[in-house]
């Protein structure tokens, strides 16, 4: 069995080395631009929208054409498929038509002998349009009532009512900003046509089954004559779940026109301007509650700018009205989601998925009770835990594995939770313009995709005669160690050295019709699909090898020393090439439905989770009252991986996560122009955490008593999005610093991300109130 | 197109002739000419570091190694010097130390970024310039890692030993090297008046000292920079000279050569330098070309301004002296005509006496322009300001001097009052505009703000900055 414990010296739960990590480092893990050209591939820039929403009267390219090294300019209507490269809905044209929905949306495609001359000459055409409104913010979108589905209502109880009842009440307001993804490795294709009309394209995407049957689509070819193939991403984080496909099917258009390979690969700019962020949310909510703080009713009102296209807004808005409870029981909820149409970039997944909005916005309800009755916010947060008899979600699934309770009680007690918040309380006695605050906030993350039938998985197991592994599946790398934790889980099954298990690439002709490797689920969906296409073969093996040397197949155990069955132990090797001679077939599938899970969208209602995972943070900051400086001092984190299967790469998934939602809080600011335009288009704009932004004191562990309720791959848990909500705890010790500049007068209006700017207005507001 | 051809040492010691158009980068012909992909192009403009190579030069006895950002240097400005790719170091099953360290203890997830922070590690444990004595992180402020959150990265180079390298064969291959005069469509000269000639013959031409900012317009403008002249090898623009009256620097000085003497001048100096940028930007970018540029942020001229920098300008020989705030003319204009150059600076050394201070305000402390930067030079005897000198970037059209707000502090005494009374005259100096980087709003508030801040540090001592190192206990 997968929970079974494996054997002494296995691989899985070993703290292995990322597969790649010697390639990474000696620079030959190979990434699409680095595979070499073949002299005739054609480079290829896209020519972007320059203005926002618009009608194209006329695009005239004839100095495109004309320009040196160019071999051919593509719009539209060289499209011999269909103009379509959406996830779901149908509405994202590779190529504009007649309308111009963003700035920056991809009006025609040039192809050159060189990049350089493709991207110079993208920029000469004349380009003549008619403006139209352009509606770019949340607020304009909600005044406009332009949306890319109705507002969906969560809700158990009567919210209105308790509110109405409870002793206490508040209503507060906080908007949270969005975010880059900035992968290091920009978004690239290159498509090789073959001789038979078939393409196959090389493409940095978490989803290669979805850019197969887009490219498909585009080219007018059935999904068979397309394959797609990712060896590994420079970085993904959600941004190339949706956002590969144009790229893929730019390429592959003019792979298919021209009889060649082409390539293509986004400048950082026109990446920062074509392709979709982290959505940005106005939160809004109402609360009744008693005096300790205990919620009674609460009412949430989220709202996201979407964009000018749906892509996966729903799912990702779904998934921010799942987390509005975070942790904690409400009694009576009620959350209405607003998905905002606007004329700016689409937005599109990012670690978390919409989870983080949501959970901000729980957290914001813990701190605001906690300023309005003068609490420790850690002890409003406790009140208002799930526990027995208060575990039903919002979205009725009981929460049946709660250790929040636990973590956070081991996690305060360790990181002296009270001794720091006195030791911050005379800090700031005696400090006049430095000030520090400090948060404990927890995690709760839903674990499975949202939309049931993605929760699928399959892999392809080879074994060949002299004992080697060649294993694939439909997950992809994008730095998150996935391949070495597959690769572990397999080595187990054969009781061979992981070294003995060959990664390859994921191939859409190796694993069909898979999901995106998101939502946290690559080595749950994948582990469990390979470890059951290696568990078909080892059958089969102890099966021919109790036929051969005796006893039950049962009773054969695979071992680092070698195969014992009937008392003989044969090297691992030696079996195969036994087997193979008696005709044993060495080749299998593996396939894995999480079990276990529905969910109806239309009453939101339903187990749409197969388990949580669950992570607490202590986040110690100073802020500089004067300017609105802010540094995070010290961070403490206790995180639940399971049964890890590898906590070298879960730890780093946990710190990594943690500072990605540490800039998505403070540093990282996307600013939009008056017609939409991003105005942060680049590094140089546009601030991601370095080195110095780490907290000099991070104390990072994993749970040691954690354990999966769930059957899962090896008792494991899901770690890719959840440890980005720990930096929750930075915006939450902002805010507690803000305070502390003007205390007694609530809770500061402090919004994400909180900048030197944002914290000196939040101090400036603060004090202008009158004390309560 | 005509070859160009220059020469280098690749892994410091093969010899590679190269075609080199003036604006091809440096990046580019690594990866497109010579197979080196471990190279990679994160940005394209110097802020992420993924790109990152070693330089080397001759300098003394020995060769003085530098981080830099391949992706915005022009392939001219290899000719003649030794240089390091990730690939000059090890191979998987064979790597070097700093690799070693960098795989053994999880430095890598998407492993794109990887390169880059290998050879700015491996730049570190070989004393290269720039990394003396600097912490770790500031050795790596240059480089962008999405994944890791830096922990394993920041630990694994603790792990790595200084190492020095063996530089013999790369000094024999140098000395033997006879770096190009001229490209097609490019110059080098290798003096000041050799400059000065070919500025007279090509008035227009365009002066490229790092190519930290010019690098941009190539490679996010794609501008065809016409005839340019690299100025990198111009050994007299490089003079360093420290004196009883000050500092004095020629215009090609770069920020990591000047960082130990701007910090020597003040360490409120040294503390502008290191937040400037990254060592690889750091280790090209002259303070000189900074000035030349005129940026409306200028990283280091409000802080000249405020210490009373002054200007030599040259054309020809003729040459004129100004203080550095009048060069300013107004956005997007200096005072320099068709032919003439910077050609050094002079930073007074402020007295005992003087307070000075500098301060930064930008989103991310590291890599990052400023919102507004503010220079205070404020000289303070028996109670009374007897002089002061004030001076922000990011506040109007150009870095400027704060008149109202220096007339407001001097001659008073320093107290509460007056520093208010000056604080509210900055609006009087400056009607700062709203854009990415902050809004007029704030900018005036935090501007007003610093003085304020100095105020208090008088008065009460102990930590004023969010980055004193004291907080970290």
């Amino acid at each position: 069995m997968a929970d079974a414990a494996p054997p002494p010296a296995g691989a899985v739960h070993a703290p292995l080395r990322h597969d790649s990590a010697e390639g990474h480092v000696a620079g030959t893990a190979r990434y699409t631009d680095d595979v070499p050209e073949t002299a005739t591939t054609q480079h290829l820039a896209f020519g972007l929208a320059g203005c926002g929403h618009a009608r194209i009267v006329n695009i005239d390219l004839s100095r495109v054409r004309a320009a040196p090294l160019v071999t051919g300019v593509y719009t539209a209507r060289d499209i011999p498929g269909i103009n379509d490269v959406s996830p779901v809905a149908g509405d994202d044209r590779l190529l504009a038509e007649d309308e111009i929905l963003y700035p920056g949306q991809p009006l025609f495609i040039v192809a050159a002998m060189t990049r350089d001359a493709a991207r110079a000459a993208a920029r000469l055409a004349v380009v003549e349009t008619g403006p139209l409104p352009a509606i770019v913010t949340i607020a304009d979108a909600r005044a406009a009532g332009s949306v890319i589905e109705p507002a969906q209502r969560m809700a158990r109880g009567d919210a209105a009512a308790a509110i109405a009842n409870a002793p206490r009440r508040l209503s507060g307001r906080v908007s949270v900003g969005g975010q880059e993804h900035f992968y290091l490795e920009g978004q690239i294709a290159l498509a090789t046509p073959g001789d038979d009309g078939s393409m196959h394209v090389l493409s940095s995407t978490q989803h290669p089954s979805e850019v197969q049957h887009l490219v498909a689509k585009v080219l007018g070819l059935p999904d068979a004559r397309v394959t797609v193939e990712v060896r590994r991403m420079g970085g993904a984080f959600g941004g190339k779940e949706t956002q590969a496909a144009a790229v893929a099917a730019a390429a592959a258009l003019v792979a298919q026109r021209t009889g060649h390979p082409a390539k293509l690969r986004l400048d950082r700019d026109d990446d920062m301007a074509m392709t979709g962020k982290r959505h940005d949310f106005e939160i809004g909510y109402e609360a009744g509650f008693d005096e300790e703080g205990r919620i009674a009713g609460i009412r949430f009102d989220l709202a996201s700018r979407c964009g000018a296209t749906a892509d996966l807004s729903p799912a990702i808005n779904d998934r921010a009205m799942f987390h509005a409870d975070n942790c904690y029981f409400y009694p009576a909820v009620e959350i209405v989601s607003h998905r905002l149409k606007t004329h700016t970039v689409s937005n599109t997944a990012f670690r978390g998925f919409g989870g983080p909005q949501g959970m901000l916005g729980a957290e914001r309800v813990m701190d605001d009770i906690a300023a309005h009755l003068g609490r420790d916010p850690l002890d409003v947060r406790r009140a208002n835990l799930y526990g027995p008899g208060r575990d039903v979600t919002p979205y009725h699934m009981t929460v049946a594995d709660n250790v929040a309770p636990d973590l956070i009680a081991e996690l305060a007690a360790g990181a002296r939770y009270a001794e720091r918040r006195e030791a911050a309380a005379a800090f700031n006695a005696a400090h006049n313009i430095l000030k520090k605050g400090l948060a404990l906030s927890p995690v709760k993350f839903g674990i499975s995709f949202t939309t049931t039938h993605l929760n699928q998985a399959g892999a392809l197991v080879h074994v060949y005669t002299d004992g080697s592994v060649h294993l694939n599946h439909g997950g992809t790398e994008m730095g998150q160690g996935l391949m070495v934790k597959v690769a572990q889980v397999v080595a187990d099954v054969f009781g061979v050295a992981v070294e003995h298990v060959g990664i390859s690439a994921t191939r859409t002709d190796k694993v069909p019709n898979t999901s995106a490797t998101a939502a946290s689920s690559g080595a749950d969906l994948n582990g469990m699909a390979a470890f059951r296409a290696a568990d078909a073969i080892r059958a089969r093996l102890a099966e021919f090898a109790a036929g051969r040397f005796g006893g039950a197949a049962q009773a054969v155990r695979f071992t680092r020393d070698g195969v014992e069955a009937g008392g003989e132990r044969i090297p691992f090797a030696e079996l195969c090439r036994m087997a193979y001679l008696a005709r044993v077939p060495l080749s299998a599938t593996g396939f894995y439905a999480t079990p276990g899970i529905e969910y109806d969208r239309a009453s939101h209602s339903g187990r749409p989770f197969l388990y949580f995972a669950y992570g607490a943070a202590l986040s110690e900051v100073v802020i500089d009252t004067l300017t609105g400086e802010h540094r995070v001092l010290a961070v403490d984190i206790l995180h639940d991986a399971g049964r890890s299967l590898n906590p070298a790469i879960d730890l780093g998934q946990v710190e990594g996560g943690f500072i990605q939602g540490m800039g998505w809080l403070t540093t990282e600011e996307l600013v939009y122009g008056p017609e939409g335009q991003m105005l942060t288009h680049a590094p140089s704009t546009y601030k991601i955490p370095t080195a110095g932004d780490r907290p000099r004191r991070m104390e990072i562990r994993l749970w040691d008593r954690g354990r999966n309720a769930e059957p899962t791959i090896h008792r494991s848990k899901a770690v890719g999005e959840p440890p980005l909500m720990l930096a929750i705890s930075v915006f939450s010790a902002l805010t507690d610093a803000v305070m502390a500049a003007a205390p007694g007068r609530g809770l500061p209006a402090l919004d994400a991300p909180a900048t030197p700017e944002r914290i000196l207005a939040a101090i400036a507001e603060l004090r202008g109130r009158a004390l309560a | 197109m005509a070859a160009s051809p220059i020469t280098f040492a690749l892994d410091g010691t093969t010899d590679i002739q190269a075609d080199a158009p003036a604006t091809r980068t440096a990046l580019d012909l690594l990866r497109e000419h010579l197979g080196r992909r471990g190279t990679k192009e994160g940005c394209a403009e110097g802020d992420c570091g993924a790109c990152t190579i070693l330089l080397g030069e001759l300098e003394g006895d020995g060769i003085a190694w530098r981080a830099v950002n391949s992706c915005i240097l022009f392939a001219p400005m290899l000719d003649g010097k030794a240089v390091l790719t990730v690939e000059s170091l090890g191979t998987p099953g064979a790597l070097h130390p700093v690799q070693q360290a960098m795989a053994d203890g999880h430095g890598s997830q998407c492993g794109f970024c990887t390169p880059g922070f290998v050879l700015s590690l491996y730049g570190r444990s070989i004393g290269a310039r720039g990394t003396e004595g600097a912490a770790v992180r500031d050795v790596i402020a240059g480089n962008l890692c999405r994944c890791t959150g830096y922990g394993p990265i920041l630990a694994a180079a603790e792990a790595t030993p200084p190492a020095p390298r063996d530089d013999a064969g790369a000094i024999e291959l140098l000395r033997g090297m006879t770096p190009a005069a001229k490209g097609e469509n490019w110059f080098k000269p290798r003096t000041a008046d050799e400059l000065a000639a070919l500025l007279i013959a090509h008035p227009d031409a365009r002066i490229v000292a790092g190519a930290t900012d010019v690098g941009l317009w190539v490679t996010k403008q794609l501008r065809d920079l016409g005839t340019v002249i690299f100025i990198g090898d111009v050994a007299d623009l490089r003079s360093i000279a420290e004196d009883e009256g000050g500092l004095t620097l020629g215009a090609g000085v770069r920020y990591s050569d000047a960082h130990a003497a701007l910090a020597r001048l003040h360490p409120e100096l040294g503390e502008l330098v290191r937040r400037i940028a990254g060592v690889q930007v750091r280790n090209s970018g002259t303070i000189g070309g900074n000035i030349a540029n005129g940026s409306p942020i200028g990283d280091m001229p409000p802080a000249l301004i405020a210490l009373g920098a002054t200007l030599v300008l040259r054309r020809g020989d003729a040459r004129r002296t100004m203080p550095l705030e009048d060069f300013f003319l107004e956005y997007g204009r200096q005072d320099r005509a068709p032919g003439e150059f910077v050609e050094r600076i002079h930073i007074p050394r402020p007295a005992p006496e003087t307070l000075v201070r500098i301060a930064k305000l930008s989103k991310r402390f590291d890599s990052d322009i400023s919102a507004l930067c503010g220079a205070f030079a404020l000289t303070i005897a028996e109670g009374l300001v007897t002089h002061a000198r004030v001076a922000f970037g990011g506040m109007a059209g150009t870095p400027k001097r704060a008149a109202a707000c220096e007339a407001a502090l001097t001659g008073q005494p320093w107290c509460e009052a007056a520093v208010e009374s000056a604080a509210a005259a900055l609006a009087q100096d400056y009607q700062p505009l709203s854009d990415l980087r902050g809004s007029a709003g704030y900018r005036l508030a935090a501007a007003a703000n610093l003085l304020r801040r100095i105020w208090h540090e008088t008065q009460h001592g102990g930590p004023v900055s969010v980055l004193d190192e004291r907080l970290d206990g």
